[in-house]
């Protein structure tokens, strides 16, 4: 199981506020229907509280200062930040107005570790804030976790959680921090309170009570991140694009514009069965001018909500020419489980039907026993899949491209065996078969035996073809490649793996894949 | 007089859809079943290749079916991909219990009920009885089991493992596999002809024997010529110049 993504979250306290342009002195509250979406600290003083009513907001605090809300203010405003952030690395994600994250891994690097990062962060934004409303100074809060979920609460606090440090971290957390107010009260009422007391809960009995909905909750109080951690790279031939000529002068025609490309975009994915949960939104203008920026929505973008956050962008950006080249490209996508209802509902059904069984075999077996495989890049056979724990969120399926040199080439084997069965294997002499120091096999194999059974002629063979994995660590070791993965992996001494492949056919009509490693020889795997 | 009666039972049969008792499978495995595709409610036991095996159900989960594959440790998620299995719709239950509600048996019941097609490999512990209850429940539940057996034991356990399996609607046991690609120190694995004896009940009693590329030297699942009767000693091939 990977760990989540270690995430940087800038977050602006009150941001609606700080975008309405008023100094954080005076009491503010933003209403939106009628309702207090957020409220300046001076306004927090005198009771008003997210959720009031206008009304109750203005008995609360007779001084109060009542801005509508507009979402797009928000985007707007939010832009030179989000500039800013740009600048420490280009992935940056636009969470919510107010909300901004971005991978610490090569940053975190740069800047010397996560705490250097974040101050950093801090003090360049903070320098961005001040110069956009220099009456309030507000400030903003950096924090960096493993996982989006766990780095935005690191966030209010200003901290940075160690690695692995997500779980302990959320513990305290009350279950309302989940955003899942029918849920956290349920919880509540059954006497779990706190993330940490969720967590405890076996998977396969909050899944079977709760639902998805429960296993994600579950998921996230664990440190571990809801949504997929490798999203599946979508094939370039989505990407939509449009040239404007003559370039647009003017932001509403760019939207026109916009729309219609999210519209043929959202056919493209409904083709294949996606929802793009995060987009690339690029633009150019006349004089070569380009901005791109990350949209993230884990709901699935749909193309009003796409069209309209390509606005926002444009709004907030400055140029000094026509606008020329818009494109869009979804740079996340995952199955769309939502919307793709069979003939009669019965893919759903059907879908459903096989959650619940699963789920009760989990819950008599534990939840490690149901397995779903994904497939991933690696060498041999037993490396190409992950193997996830079913009702956890299955991660995309990754890269299996090219990046893959030595790797086992189809057909893949059916059998793979995870403690690989001892073979002896000797020439027609009877001596044992070994790999030469030139990497040749130092006779021809004539008859094999594994684990200790009957001989078998050997009939084709072919090999060594030898593999030396992680040779940069320098030491030999049993743990060839379970070190590399994650986002976060440090190269560990005692990894280092130096062994040899080889496919046999036997008399018996048996072809396997077999291993040798310092004179050890071992089936790998089996093509039955 | 028997024409006409014949007739009158196309009429009286009870109206179902092909495709509602049907599951598909791979074209080239239809020469298999007597149906050309994989009855509801029905047993299928396949010995001597897991892969034969996870084939038969590739087309079912490709075309939307669930499936899921119980007491198989050693199922090789690559080859089930390229074989044409939807991952997604094909979570694995690698170990069951010795007994009890965890047991194999018990599990297979489970999933019986609720999926379209389960591939188990049987342990120790199950009895005929067992057996019996597993069809019943297919039958009742329109689901379609596949059984396998002795694939890793080499020729003998591989005449055993899938034909011990009770009550089987239909049989399916390799009766010859011959690899190609591999030579003496060089080249790979390509390809594999099968030759396959199917048998069983009913309608499926009438033994046939199908060659069959699986898989194909170019992927997929391909029906062949059958193997030569000799097989060819590929060991003793020259290596090309």
């Amino acid at each position: 199981m990977s760990r989540p993504v270690r995430t940087l979250v800038v977050w602006c306290p009150d941001w609606p506020v700080v975008a309405a342009g008023r100094p954080g002195t005076e009491p503010v509250a933003v209403v939106a229907a009628d309702r207090v979406v957020a409220a300046s600290v001076a306004a927090r003083a005198e009771g008003v509280e997210e959720g009031l009513r206008r009304r109750q907001a203005e008995t609360r605090c007779p001084r109060l200062v009542v801005v509508g809300h507009d979402p797009g203010r928000d985007l707007r405003a939010f832009e030179p930040v989000a500039a800013t952030v740009e600048s420490f690395t280009p992935a940056v994600e636009v969470v919510a107005p107010g909300l901004c994250a971005f991978a610490t891994r090569g940053p975190s690097r740069y800047f010397g570790g996560d705490a250097a990062l974040a101050a950093s962060v801090a003090a360049r934004v903070d320098g961005v804030l001040g110069e956009t409303s220099p009456s309030g100074a507000p400030t903003c809060r950096v924090g960096v976790a493993d996982g989006l979920f766990a780095a935005e609460r690191a966030a209010r606090l200003g901290t940075v959680v160690p690695p692995g440090g997500s779980a302990g971290f959320l513990a305290p957390f009350p279950v309302g921090t989940l955003g899942d107010d029918e849920l956290a009260d349920l919880l509540r009422r059954l006497g779990i309170s706190t993330l940490g007391r969720l967590a405890e809960l076996p998977v396969p009995a909050v899944l079977a009570r709760f639902g998805p909905a429960g296993a994600g909750a579950s998921r996230l109080a664990r440190g571990l991140d809801e949504r997929p951690l490798a999203a599946r790279t979508p094939p370039p031939d989505l990407a939509v694009a449009a040239v404007l000529d003559p370039p647009a002068e003017r932001v509403e025609v760019a939207a026109f514009v916009a729309r219609g490309l999210a519209e043929r975009l959202a056919q493209r994915l409904a083709d294949r069965g996606l929802a793009a949960t995060r987009v690339r939104v690029e633009a150019e203008t006349e004089h070569g001018e380009s901005m791109a920026r990350l949209w993230r929505h884990d709901g699935g973008l749909t193309p009003a909500a796409l069209a309209e956050r390509v606005r926002w962008q444009l709004d907030g950006w400055k140029t000094t020419g026509g606008l020329s080249l818009l494109r869009l490209t979804p740079d996340e996508v995952r199955p769309d489980d939502g919307r793709q209802l069979g003939f009669w509902g019965g893919d759903r059904a059907a879908a459903e039907r096989a959650a619940r069984a699963l789920a009760r075999v989990q819950g008599i077996l534990g939840a490690e026993a149901v397995v779903t495989a994904v497939l991933d890049g690696g060498r041999g056979p037993g490396e190409r899949a992950d193997l996830v724990p079913w009702g956890e969120s299955r991660p995309g399926e990754r890269k299996l491209g090219p990046p893959w040199p030595g790797r086992v080439p189809p057909p893949a084997p059916a059998s793979v065996h995870p403690a690989p069965p001892p073979v002896e294997v000797v020439d027609a002499s009877g001596a044992p078969v070994g790999v030469t120091g030139r990497g040749a096999a130092s006779a021809p194999p004539a008859r094999l035996s594994i684990a200790g059974g009957a001989w078998a002629e050997v009939t084709a063979w072919a090999g060594p073809w030898p593999y030396d994995e992680r040779w940069w660590s320098g030491v030999r070791g049993p743990n060839a490649v379970a070190g590399l993965r994650g986002p976060n992996a440090v190269a560990e001494p005692g990894s280092r793996s130096r062994r040899a492949r080889w496919q046999v056919t036997t008399t018996a009509g048996d072809a396997h894949l077999l291993t040798v490693e310092g004179g050890r020889w071992s089936v790998e795997a089996t093509y039955d | 007089m028997a024409l006409s009666l014949r007739h009158v039972a196309t009429l009286v049969a009870p109206v179902a859809l092909a495709g509602e008792r049907l599951l598909p499978v791979l074209p080239a495995l239809e020469p298999l079943l007597p149906a050309a595709g994989l009855r509801r409610g029905s047993v299928v036991a396949v010995a001597g290749s897991a892969s034969l095996a996870l084939a038969m159900v590739a087309a079912a989960t490709a075309e939307g079916s669930w499936g899921a594959a119980v007491g198989m440790p050693t199922l090789g998620p690559v080859a089930a991909a390229e074989l044409g299995i939807v991952l997604d719709r094909f979570p694995l239950v690698p170990r069951t219990e010795a007994g009890g509600p965890g047991g194999w048996p018990a599990v297979v019941a489970a999933l019986l009920d609720a999926l379209d097609v389960v591939v188990a490999r049987p342990d120790r512990s199950v009895r005929p009885d067992d057996a019996r209850r597993l069809a019943a429940r297919a039958r009742e539940r329109g689901s379609v089991l596949v059984v396998v057996g002795g694939a890793t034991e080499g020729a003998a356990g591989r005449a055993a493992g899938g034909a011990a399996w009770p009550a089987a609607d239909v049989r399916l046991t390799v009766a010859r596999a011959e690899w190609v690609g591999l030579g003496g120190g060089w080249g790979r694995l390509r390809g594999r002809r099968l030759e396959v004896v199917a048998g069983g009940r009913g309608s499926a009693a009438r033994e046939r024997r199908v060659a069959l590329w699986l898989p194909h030297p170019d992927g997929g699942v391909a029906p062949a010529e059958p193997v030569p009767a000799v097989a060819r000693p590929a060991g003793v091939e020259e290596r090309p110049a």
